[in-house]
C-alpha cells in the first residue's frame, strides 16, 4: 500500500503502543504533524519549549519504564531539546526523540533552521540515526525503541529530512524483529563466589542505585537484604527502591547523605554495589571511599565495572535475574553484631532535622506522611531537591523523579507534567525552587490546558540557594551572582496562567492551606516563602572524603 | 610510549567515524592513528586504531563495545609492530 514517510512514522509509534507524544511543530516536521493529526490512538501534548517537550517525555518514561516520545523541528527545535537528551543519558532514561531535518537537497548548505543534529546529539544519546529513505523508517523506529529500553536504558534520536517525511513508498509493514540484549558476563562460578563472599563478610552493605529501579529488582534487593540482614544504603537515584521505613534501610549516601550512612560505609568490610556507578556526589573523594571494604559490583553496563573503583568481583548483567539466583545461595543470618552497630550509628548520627517548625524539611516530611504511598514526587535541582531526598519518606519504586546525573534546573515542571499525564490516578507533587522554576515556567500553560493533578510547591528563598550556600561555606561568604535583586510574584504568575495560586509566609498560613495541598486534584501553585539563610546539612565539601561532613 | 592496536568491525555509514572519534575526544583518550577500509562486498568496515597502551585501555574497549554500530572489538597483538611501522612509513 502506498504510504507517506510521515504516516509510517505515526503508524509505527502506534504499533509500539505509544499513546502520548510531546512536542512542538515547525517548518521541518510539519508532515509528521499532519499525519499525527489523523491518529486516533496518540494524544499530542503541545509543549511551549522543546526542552519542556523532552522533559515531559522523561516524566512519562521515569514513571512507566517505557520510552517517552517527543518531537521537535530542525535547528532551534533540536538545540532546545539537547538538555533533556543529555539529562536522559546521564540518568539512563529511555526516550525517543524524532526530529525534522531540512530537505535532503538543502543538507549541508546552511539552510534556514539547519543544524548538524546528528553531530550535536551524538555524545548525549545512547544512539542516533539519520534516515535517508522512507523505507528505513519502520525498521529504524523498531530498533530505536529496543535500543532505548534494553540493557542500560537511554535516549535515542532519529533525524528525518522533510522530503523523506513526504516521500511516498509502497509500504509493507514488517514484524519487529530487532532484539538487542546486552552481552552478560557472569556464570554460576561467579554467583558461588559472590554468595561465599557475602556469607563470610562481617560488615556487608548493599549500596543500591537507579539501576535497581530500571531493572525492577526492588523486591529481590529487599529479599536479599532481609535474608542475610544486610543494611541497604541508596544513592539519590535509587531512592524509593526500598521503603524508607524498612528497618534495614539506612538512608542516602554521599555529599548530602545521612551521617550514619557515610560512617557505615567507612566501617563496611564488603560493599555489594547494585545498579550504581560510583558517582562523585555519592563517593566523595574516591581514594578514601569505603577503604576497608572489598567490592562486588553488579551492573547491566560492563563499562561501569572498574571505571572508578576497582572491584574484587563483578557480575555484568540483569540485576533482577542475578540477585534472584543469588538469594537461595545466601545463608539466612541475623548478623546481630553488625546490625547492633549500624542501629547505634543510626541512633547517634541520624540525618539532622531542623529545630524550626516552619522549615522546608519539616514541610516536606509532613506532606510525605499525609500523601498516599503511590504519590509521585518530583523535584528540580538545588537545596529543595536535597531536602526532599533527605526527608521525604519514599515508599515505592518510581515515586521520586529527579535530575540526578546532569542536575538540570528546569527539569521539574515538565517532568511533573509527563508524570501526571501518564498517571492520571496518582497525586503529583512538584517541589521546586524559585531559581529552577523560572527555567521552564512557560510549561504552566500545559498544566492549565490539561487540568493536571499537580501541586507545585515553590520553596522561594529569592536566590540560587545551593550556590549561595557553597559561597558561604567555601568562598568566605563572597556572595556573587547568587542572590536575586528581583524575584517575580509567583502567586500572580500562576494566576496569569489560570492556575489557582497562593502564597504562604508563616506557620499559620501553612496550617490554613496544608490540607488543600494534600487533597487538591487540580492544578495548584503554592509559593512557600523560605528563610534565605537556611542551608542543606550535612554537606561533604567537594573533593573531600565522605566522613568529613559539615553538619551545621 | 607503547602503542596498541584496537581492531574494530563497524557498520559502514557516514556517521560511524564520528561515533568512534567522538568517543575518544569526550572521554579524553588519546587517539594516535586511524586506518579504515570498507570490507569488500559487505556493509561493514574495518578500523584499526592506534592508541597508547596504558591502564585506560580496557575502559576504552568496553566503551567501544557499547556503541551500536560497533560489531566486533579486539586488541591486536599479532604483527602489531609491523603494522605500525608500515603505517608510519606510509604516512611520514
Amino acid at each position: 500500500m502506498e504510504k507517506k514517510g510521515a504516516e509510517i512514522i505515526i503508524e509505527t509509534l502506534e504499533k509500539k503502543g505509544v499513546r502520548l507524544v510531546s512536542g512542538i511543530p515547525g517548518g521541518s516536521n510539519l508532515p509528521i504533524y499532519d499525519a499525527l493529526s489523523k491518529s486516533r490512538k496518540i494524544t499530542h501534548i503541545l509543549a511551549r519549549h522543546e526542552q519542556g517537550a523532552g522533559f515531559i517525555a522523561q516524566g512519562i518514561a521515569r514513571t512507566t519504564g517505557k520510552a517517552g516520545v517527543c518531537i521537535a523541528t530542525s535547528g532551534p527545535g533540536v538545540t532546545n531539546l539537547l538538555t533533556a537528551l543529555a539529562d536522559a543519558k546521564l540518568d539512563s532514561i529511555p526516550m525517543i526523540a524524532i526530529t525534522g531535518q531540512v530537505a535532503s537537497s538543502l543538507l549541508g548548505t546552511d539552510a534556514f533552521q539547519e543544524v548538524d543534529t546528528y553531530g550535536l546529539s551524538l555524545p548525549i544519546t545512547k544512539h542516533n540515526f539519520f534516515i535517508k529513505n522512507a523505507d528505513e523508517i519502520e525498521k529504524t523506529l523498531f530498533e530505536a525503541f529496543w535500543i532505548a529500553e534494553s540493557g542500560r536504558p537511554g535516549p535515542v534520536l532519529i533525524d528525518i529530512p522533510k522530503d523523506v517525511q513526504n516521500q511516498i513508498i509502497d509500504f509493507i509493514s514488517m514484524e519487529d524483529e530487532s532484539r538487542f540484549e546486552p552481552k552478560e558476563e557472569w556464570n554460576e562460578e561467579d554467583l558461588k563466589k559472590t554468595a561465599e563472599k557475602i556469607n563470610r563478610a562481617q560488615k556487608p552493605v548493599l549500596y543500591i542505585g537507579g539501576g535497581v529501579l530500571s531493572a525492577e529488582a526492588s523486591q529481590e534487593i529487599q529479599t536479599l537484604s532481609e535474608k542475610n540482614s544486610i543494611p541497604v544504603v541508596s544513592t539519590l537515584m535509587g531512592l524509593g527502591a526500598i521503603s524508607s521505613d524498612h528497618p534495614l534501610f539506612s538512608g542516602m549516601i554521599g555529599m548530602h547523605g545521612a551521617p550514619c550512612v557515610n560512617m557505615m560505609m567507612e566501617e563496611a568490610d564488603l560493599i555489594i554495589v547494585t545498579g550504581a556507578r560510583f558517582d562523585d556526589r555519592a563517593t566523595g573523594k574516591v581514594d578514601a571511599f569505603c577503604k576497608k571494604a572489598s567490592v562486588i559490583h553488579i551492573d547491566i553496563d560492563k563499562a561501569e565495572i572498574d571505571k572508578i573503583r576497582k572491584t574484587d568481583l563483578y557480575l555484568a548483567g540483569d540485576l533482577k535475574k542475578i540477585i534472584g539466583k543469588l538469594i537461595p545461595m545466601i545463608e539466612s543470618s541475623k548478623r546481630e553484631n553488625w546490625i547492633q552497630e549500624t542501629e547505634k550509628l543510626k541512633k547517634e548520627h541520624p540525618m539532622p532535622f531542623p529545630k524550626k517548625k516552619y522549615h522546608p524539611a519539616s514541610l516536606i516530611q509532613r506532606i510525605g506522611r499525609e500523601l498516599p504511598d503511590d504519590a509521585i514526587i518530583i523535584t528540580d535541582v538545588g537545596q529543595h531537591q536535597m531536602w526532599t531526598a533527605q526527608h521525604y519518606p519514599f515508599q515505592k519504586p518510581r515515586s521520586f523523579l529527579t535530575s540526578g546525573g546532569l542536575g538540570t534546573m528546569g527539569f521539574g515542571l515538565p517532568a511533573a507534567i509527563g508524570a501526571a499525564l501518564a498517571n492520571p490516578d496518582k497525586k503529583i507533587i512538584l517541589f521546586t525552587g524559585d531559581g529552577s522554576f523560572l527555567m521552564n515556567i512557560q510549561e504552566l500553560a500545559v498544566v492549565h490546558e490539561w487540568n493536571l493533578n499537580i501541586t507545585i510547591i515553590i520553596l522561594n528563598n529569592r536566590q540560587l540557594g545551593m550556590v549561595k550556600q557553597q559561597q558561604e561555606l567555601f568562598f568566605a561568604k563572597n556572595y556573587f551572582a547568587s542572590q536575586f535583586h528581583y524575584t517575580p510574584d509567583f502567586d500572580s504568575i500562576g494566576k496569569g496562567f489560570g492556575i489557582r495560586s497562593i502564597r504562604i509566609e508563616n506557620e499559620t498560613e501553612e496550617a490554613k492551606y496544608f490540607d488543600d495541598m494534600i487533597e487538591s486534584k487540580t492544578p495548584f501553585l503554592v509559593e512557600w516563602m523560605t528563610d534565605p539563610d537556611e542551608n542543606v546539612f550535612p554537606i561533604v565539601p567537594p573533593g573531600k572524603s565522605n566522613i568529613e561532613m559539615i553538619q551545621e | 610510549m607503547k602503542t596498541a592496536i584496537i581492531e574494530l568491525t563497524v557498520r559502514n555509514h557516514p556517521g560511524v567515524m564520528s561515533h568512534i572519534t567522538g568517543l575518544f575526544s569526550r572521554r579524553a583518550y588519546n587517539l594516535e592513528g586511524i586506518f579504515v577500509n570498507r570490507l569488500k562486498n559487505t556493509e561493514k568496515s574495518r578500523m584499526l586504531l592506534a592508541v597508547e597502551e596504558n591502564e585506560k585501555i580496557s575502559q576504552i574497549i568496553k566503551q567501544l563495545e557499547k556503541l551500536h554500530d560497533v560489531l566486533e572489538v579486539s586488541l591486536r597483538h599479532d604483527e602489531k609492530e609491523e603494522l605500525i611501522r608500515k603505517m608510519d612509513e606510509f604516512l611520514t
